[in-house]
């Protein structure tokens, strides 16, 4: 699939930020296409999260800007990410342990009706979603820290995709999953692309990544080494540019 | 795609009484607790305990401490603490008390006793107290102070500027329609009473019916119909009887005759008057009612409790949790001074020393009544509770002749097994709780 002349979904271009004068993310562009998978890579602390967190609203990048649809977006907390409809499944999830299923997936965005929040309604939308991606979720009345993990990636997974999402950040949604749910989320994942979606997925697992992706941007020590087209390059391309921080001498034109 | 997701019934295990009526174990636990004070205090009285004149004492002595926990649930389900609720108390009695002895008279050049005066007084009360919140929860949440800090400087500044405010002197309240919020100057009368009692329950059996009524229109499991109208009837007899027992104690003759006399009317032979639901009683069953149904049913609550369970996740899916620490301390000071407005009716005056300590007596009622210190769990009705067994405990001590620091060990030992005896329930359930 070629990309060219498209506009892209989303565009960050030139982004930094830094901690305490710790440059976390340094001079990094990435883009993503509707209907494409862009994998994320690098060792913990490449900054892959942190780039990820400035598109997402939890920081502000210190310079740079962010394009959605070619249009210069101001991002400055969740709540304008969301009006993006920019959604994101963090690496934590994200949960509030303490409420059930329904709280948690409309956090933020409660069904009211007539001033108060609906729970009812709400416990029947997410008995829906849920009927969809994890037709075995039965625990809608406990709250989430009574779940397994898989059930709590599910619900984080569902909060993402019931609200109309068109671009999807997805923070190591396999890292917590058995065999099966892994395989569960890989065909969600499909589906969404499928749909239309654009989805920055940051995955350790190289073949997750080669199997899911169509590009790779692969990071180390803030840095971009570069964005490779997945099925141009192999695992151990991949694996070298994450170890050595260098693109691999058949594509470094 | 499954339409509903619609859990497949499973073969049912036996359910105990408990599982079907869907009570709280909590709760029950609290309830059987006071249950118990209640029976040892009565048999040990010989009766005088639960006598309509006792109990009518408890619930008012009660309600200053059981309106400021109601704001404490939500400053520690919030992962806050506030130690200055006390002095915020003092603070509001002392403007209050000054406005209605001092400022307002001579400023608006009033009488004594018009309504003006009364309104005024508790419209600056509100205002002062919900300020001093709104102060603190800017501190804590815009300048990320640590509640525990702020507070503790709180107890100190409060506490000094209401002193500075009265001169240190003790404030009589001039107003006579000040006092009606103090307790027995402040009496519906067993009709009113009685009916109130009646639409009270009413309401409550009509807002279980149609919680029940929405949850089958979404299709979900409900209780049998027998445990609900069991819980129906538990609900509303409890709130009849208590009502009922409120309107026998007698307002005594002297008080009625001098009631009379202030009339220029004589009183008719063998006339009595029955106490009846104080009107303190009745702010603290409103602000408890509006306080569970902001927990439960608002946004405002809802992201509480959120963020309690985890800050993170609060923030990162939009919540303004800067402006919502505001909120909850704003609340919490408001009902500092709807506090301190019924403490100073009850004790006819503004003293100095209103109010102190209560900020332990008000941390503690949350935490017996189930409240987390580490944050996200926490029940209203529970606080309110856990701020009548503590004064159901002391004032029955007082009543078989226990000393005054032995009072204070008992509730502070109290404390400590309420929070040890949770532990050890939530240990035994796992992490279903």
């Amino acid at each position: 699939m070629s990309n060219a002349g498209r506009t892209p979904l989303v565009e960050m271009r030139d982004i930094s930020i830094s901690f305490g004068g710790i440059k976390a993310v340094d001079h990094v562009s990435i883009d993503l296409y509707p209907g494409e998978v862009v994998g994320l890579l690098g060792h913990n602390g490449a900054g892959k999260s942190t780039l990820i967190k400035v598109l997402a609203g939890a920081y502000q990048a210190d310079h740079g800007e962010v394009l959605i649809n070619g249009e210069k977006a101001e991002i400055r907390n969740p709540r304008d990410a969301r009006a993006y409809n920019i959604e994101t499944i963090y690496q934590t999830l994200a949960l509030a342990d303490n409420l059930d299923a329904g709280a948690n997936l409309f956090l933020g965005r409660e069904l009211m009706s007539r001033g108060l929040v609906n729970d009812a309604k709400m416990e029947a939308e997410t008995r829906k979603i849920m009927g969809r991606l994890n037709p075995n979720f039965r625990k809608f009345n406990v709250p989430v820290k009574a779940l397994s993990g898989g059930q709590r990636q599910s619900v984080a997974i569902a909060r993402a995709v019931y609200f109309n999402a068109k671009i999807l950040i997805m923070d190591e949604p396999t890292a917590a999953l058995g065999p099966h749910e892994t395989q569960m989320v890989a065909e969600l994942i499909q589906e969404l692309k499928a749909q239309g979606l654009g989805i920055f997925l940051i995955e350790h697992d190289i073949h997750n990544v080669m199997k899911l992706c169509d590009r790779a941007s692969v990071m180390k020590n803030g840095q971009l080494v570069g964005t490779v087209n997945v099925n141009e390059v192999t695992d151990d391309d991949i694996l070298g540019m994450i170890i050595l921080g260098k693109k691999p001498a058949h594509l470094a034109a | 795609m499954t339409d509903t997701g619609q859990a497949v019934a499973a073969p049912a295990p036996k359910r105990s009484i408990i599982d079907t009526l869907e009570l709280d174990v909590r709760l029950l636990g609290m309830l059987v607790a006071f249950a118990a004070i209640a029976i040892v205090f009565t048999i040990w009285t010989g009766g005088t305990f639960v006598s309509p004149r006792n109990v009518f004492n408890i619930s008012v002595q009660a309600v200053p401490v059981a309106v400021m926990a109601c704001g404490m649930v939500f400053v520690i389900v919030a992962r806050h603490i506030d130690l200055s609720v006390g002095s915020m108390l003092a603070m509001c009695s002392a403007v209050m008390a000054m406005s209605q002895a001092y400022w307002l008279p001579s400023a608006l050049g009033l009488e004594y006793g018009s309504p003006v005066i009364l309104v005024v007084t508790i419209l600056i009360g509100f205002a002062v107290g919900t300020g001093m919140g709104a102060l603190t929860g800017w501190l804590v949440g815009y300048q990320t102070i640590p509640s525990f800090i702020v507070t503790l400087g709180g107890l100190f500044v409060w506490r000094n500027i209401n002193w500075y405010t009265t001169n240190g002197q003790s404030v009589s309240l001039t107003d006579p329609n000040l006092l009606m919020f103090g307790g027995t100057e402040g009496v519906l009368g067993a009709p009113i009473s009685m009916t109130l009692g009646a639409l009270a329950a009413a309401a409550a059996v009509f807002a279980l019916y149609s919680a029940r009524k929405n949850k089958l229109s979404h299709g979900f499991v409900v209780k049998p119909a027998w445990a609900e109208g069991a819980m129906m009837g538990i609900v509303a007899g409890a709130i009849l009887l208590f009502v009922t027992w409120l309107s026998r104690y007698p307002v005594p003759e002297a008080k009625l005759k001098r009631l009379f006399q202030a009339r220029g009317e004589v009183m008719p032979e063998g006339y009595t008057a029955m106490h009846g639901l104080p009107i303190s009683v009745i702010i603290l069953i409103v602000v408890a009612v509006s306080m569970t149904l902001i927990a439960r049913r608002s946004r405002f609550g809802r992201y509480i409790f959120a963020t309690g369970g985890n800050p993170d996740a609060a923030e990162l899916s939009g919540i303004n949790t800067r402006a919502l620490t505001v909120k909850i301390f704003a609340l919490m000071g408001f009902l500092c001074a709807l506090a301190g407005l019924i403490a100073q009716a009850r004790l006819q005056s503004h003293g100095n020393d209103i109010g102190m300590l209560e900020e332990l007596r008000v941390i503690a009622a949350a935490v017996i009544g189930g409240t987390a210190l580490a944050g996200g769990v926490g029940t209203i009705y529970g606080a309110v509770l856990g701020a009548l067994i503590m004064q159901s405990l002391q004032s029955g001590m007082a009543m078989v002749g226990v000393d005054t620091p032995f009072q204070n060990v008992v509730v502070g030992l109290v404390l400590v097994i309420a929070v040890w005896v949770d532990i050890i329930y939530r240990k035994r359930m796992g992490l279903a709780k």
